[in-house]
């Protein structure tokens, strides 16, 4: 497997460029941080690899094969504030349903307790929160990760739980994952390599 | 002495209203406040259904008479029982008011839900509407669709119905570009499920209690714009017992002293308004997750 | 009805007054505290509980924070380090005095020697006590921000303060006239800051202000508040970064579950933590990526679910049996506060 963005153009409407003739590529098995200022398009890059947003320029490549814009998507983005990710609405039960063939094997590695299933979404804490959002994104089709500020509103002792789990898990699958991040501590432990967009 | 003895039963009155708010919470109280507004609308709805036309037959031996017991709101100058003629008003009033505010209601949920959904044109084209609907007053709108349609029940059901969708339309078109731009329902969208799953999943349920409250709400502006056309003489025939001809009728007598004409049934209206108002408010706030701890 | 309604806005009225002459006499009893003996704000024994409903009309009431001690001097940065729902933000806004109304609070906050109450709360919000807020929602964002800042200013000239603090802060001229959505995530802090510095304010409480920012804006973000506090100011600086604080502060306080577990100066904080003194400080440092990155298993409770001893006890390994029992008391330790029986 192998996730590609080539010649990548973004913007909004007519303003100026997001991002400009960037190239990126992830394969299997491989952890790449991402690491720049605030409003320099880490962000915008994350999204655009797993289709929230569409490129005017360049495209994105999923094994020379353009990502599918219909059904569960192969590249799963993490986002910064979970309490966003999930229906208010909905007990957590039903947040994680919502995601079909979800191993089991999954909410124990991430440390989700049974109970944890019949609260409402403002009864979980943050980390308790993120770990359903992780584990929805892992469902068997998921091949590559974008980790976009995963941990950052989280405390060092959830921070490095969620991340031992997801080491773990990706190792054991044999997936991808893009740490988008400005704690330059953090990607040093986590990735092989570094991609710094400030420069 | 009377006047003592009313305000020893009004503190009496307060002292009791005192001790509930201490025993019950505020969701407790909504909730006791909710139930006794329907129980009398119910009521009233139940009354007019069930009492006879019999009583509200002309007897000229009964005329002009003022409140007793046997006549709670007195009689008019065709000795008609004013108080069975109020019940009977009102509840025809509800039963226009629910109609057209049912109506209205279906024509915002329609019209917001295309306005958010089928692309840039459509919503233009339908903030227009609002827009334009909304910059004239209700009432103008409203005589003028009843007069077209020659007046009647026909022409103010329509009428009411045509005039009361606007506001609900804006809400609903927010609240449901809201949904639809936020996080989850993106993710949803990614995690491989349909737009048609996500309208019934996430935006559906999100609009139902939206939906209700701002029909609840409508209730009180039809009821009180139906009894205003036809007491202006463009709505509902002279022979049906509304609110709206009671009042109207009862003018030309208010000079000669016979003030209960008017007065009941004007404060029934009233009375009937703040218990949908209540109503809708309760149901607002039981809703609303912002308030829901206070 | 009428009278005794009187009757009662009358004696309300009256008991106003006797809260107004406290307030006043406390005003002058505030000129004479020493400056440097007194804490600026000292927090004592505080528990904050909120009536929830449970399910459907029931209502009952859930302790968020518990027994909590906390104290800032003049000049003096303190950062209270904690998981998200350890009750960080709950203090700050018990401080402000800006918490819902179905709260129930008991203990002792004074500023300046002065009890917090309700009354001289609401007088020194936003001046002599100011809030610098999380996020940029804060700010009006139909107001152009220097005019957003000029409307914080108490006494002087307007904008001739606000032009300064703009100019110290390197924002110029033409960001008096943008609008908040205009900002990059540095500017928006800055400009908060500012808002906070145009009243003059004693005691700033700065609400995760660093979160999601890069590394140049946080330097920057810190060295203004080690500015601020060179100057006299106290700064209670909220995050659950532990690194962040570890740059800025002069002691820092671990939020573990509603209480503090531990109070520690900044220094104690370093190779492998054995300087810290209670067991969960010591797990959070070792968590830190640059330190070993292991967590240590389980989950803060959540309030309605506190265990009976100490909170941290569930998932220490250094529990014995009386810790599961009792809450420890907050003792004095080598310069610092902590809660453990078992710490030395």
């Amino acid at each position: 497997m192998h996730l590609e963005g080539r010649n990548i153009g973004f913007r909004y409407n007519k303003s100026d460029w997001i991002l400009r003739n960037f190239n990126i590529s992830l394969k299997e098995g491989e952890v790449i941080g991402l690491i720049g200022p605030s409003g320099c398009g880490k962000t915008t890059l994350g999204r655009i690899l797993a289709g929230y947003e569409i490129p005017q320029e360049g495209k994105v490549t999923l094994d020379n094969i353009p990502l599918p814009t219909t059904g569960i998507h192969p590249v799963q983005l993490i986002n910064q504030h979970p309490e966003k990710a999930v229906n208010p609405r909905w007990k957590m039960k039903k947040v994680l349903d919502e995601v079909k063939e979800l191993d089991e094997d999954i909410l124990i590695a991430l440390g989700i307790e049974k109970e944890w299933l019949n609260r409402w979404p403002n009864e979980l804490s943050g980390g308790e929160l993120q770990r359903f959002c992780v584990a929805r994104a892992l469902s068997v089709h998921t091949k590559f990760i974008i980790a976009d500020e995963m941990t950052t509103m989280l405390d060092a002792i959830t921070q490095a739980q969620i991340w031992n789990s997801v080491q773990e898990i990706a190792k054991k699958r044999n997936m991808g994952i893009l740490v988008i991040s400005h704690e330059h501590n953090l990607l040093k432990r986590l990735c092989c390599r570094v991609i710094d967009l400030s420069i | 002495m009377n006047l003592g003895r009313k305000n020893i039963s009004m503190i009496k009155i307060n002292n009791i209203k005192l001790s509930i708010q201490k025993k019950l919470n505020r969701r407790q109280r909504t909730l006791v406040i909710t139930i006794v507004a329907a129980i009398v609308l119910t009521s009233i709805l139940v009354g007019g259904l069930l009492i006879s036309d019999q009583r509200i037959a002309t007897n000229f031996e009964q005329k002009n008479l003022s409140p007793s017991i046997e006549h709670p709101f007195g009689t008019d100058w065709l000795g008609r029982d004013m108080f069975v003629r109020t019940i009977k008003g009102l509840t025809l009033s509800i039963g226009v008011g629910t109609l057209s505010a049912v109506i209205s209601a279906g024509i915002a949920l329609t019209l917001g839900l295309l306005s958010a959904t089928m692309g840039k044109w459509m919503d233009r084209f339908i903030t227009w509407l609002v827009d334009l609907f909304l910059s004239v007053p209700h009432l103008i709108t409203l005589i003028l669709i009843s007069f077209v349609l020659g007046g009647g029940m026909k022409g103010v059901i329509v009428g009411v119905s045509l005039t009361h969708w606007p506001s609900l339309t804006r809400i609903i078109r927010a609240e449901v570009m809201q949904i639809r731009s936020a996080e989850y329902v993106q993710i949803s969208r990614k995690l491989g499920r349909t737009r048609k799953w996500v309208a019934i999943h996430h935006i559906l349920p999100h609009l139902i209690p939206q939906f209700f409250v701002g029909l609840m709400l409508l209730f009180p502006h039809a009821i009180l714009h139906e009894a205003a056309i036809t007491f202006l003489g463009f709505g509902l025939s002279p022979h049906k017992p509304a609110i709206g001809i009671i009042l109207s009728e009862s003018m030309r007598y208010l000079s000669t002293g016979m003030w209960w004409l008017a007065f009941f049934p004007g404060i029934f209206l009233i009375m009937i308004i703040r218990g949908f108002d209540i109503l809708g408010e309760n149901l607002r706030l039981l809703v609303d997750p912002h308030n829901a701890h206070n | 009805m009428l009278s005794i309604q009187k009757c009662n806005e009358k004696t309300i009225r009256m008991n106003n007054r006797a809260v107004n002459n406290d307030a006043k006499s406390s005003n002058t009893d505030r000129k004479t505290v020493d400056n440097s003996t007194t804490p600026l704000l000292n927090v004592h024994d505080l528990s904050v509980s909120f009536t929830q409903y449970t399910r459907g009309l029931n209502q009952k009431e859930l302790k968020v924070i518990t027994n909590l001690n906390v104290s800032i001097n003049h000049g003096e940065i303190l950062a209270i380090v904690g998981s998200s729902g350890s009750g960080k933000s709950l203090l700050a806004h018990a401080i402000l005095g800006i918490l819902p109304a179905n709260v129930i609070i008991s203990g002792n906050m004074d500023y300046k020697g002065v009890s917090l109450i309700p009354k001289i709360q609401a007088e020194l919000r936003g001046k002599e006590i100011a809030l610098i807020p999380q996020s940029v929602n804060f700010l009006d964002p139909l107001m152009k921000v220097g005019k957003q800042v000029r409307s914080s200013v108490n006494n002087g000239n307007a904008t001739k303060i606000q032009r300064n603090i703009f100019q110290r802060y390197n924002l110029e001229d033409k960001v008096d006239h943008m609008y908040p959505f205009q900002l990059s995530g540095g500017m928006t802090r800055r400009i908060l800051v500012s808002t906070a510095i145009a009243n003059e304010a004693q005691l700033i409480i700065a609400d995760e202000p660093t979160p999601g920012l890069d590394t140049g804006i946080v330097n920057e973000t810190i060295r203004t508040f080690r500015e601020l506090a060179d100057k006299g100011c106290g700064i209670m600086l909220i995050t659950h970064d532990i690194e962040t604080a570890l740059k800025i502060a002069d002691r820092i306080a671990v939020f573990y579950a509603g209480t503090t577990v531990e109070i520690a100066p900044v220094e104690d904080f370093s190779g492998n933590g054995n300087n810290l003194r209670h067991p969960y400080s010591k797990a959070l440092w070792k968590a830190l990526p640059h330190n070993d990155f292991r967590p240590i298993m389980g989950h803060q409770p959540p309030p309605n679910r506190l265990p009976k001893g100490c909170l941290f006890a569930p998932r220490c390994d250094k529990a014995t049996v009386e810790c599961h029992d009792i809450l420890p008391k907050a003792s004095s330790l080598r310069g610092g506060m902590v809660r453990c029986i078992h710490a030395s």
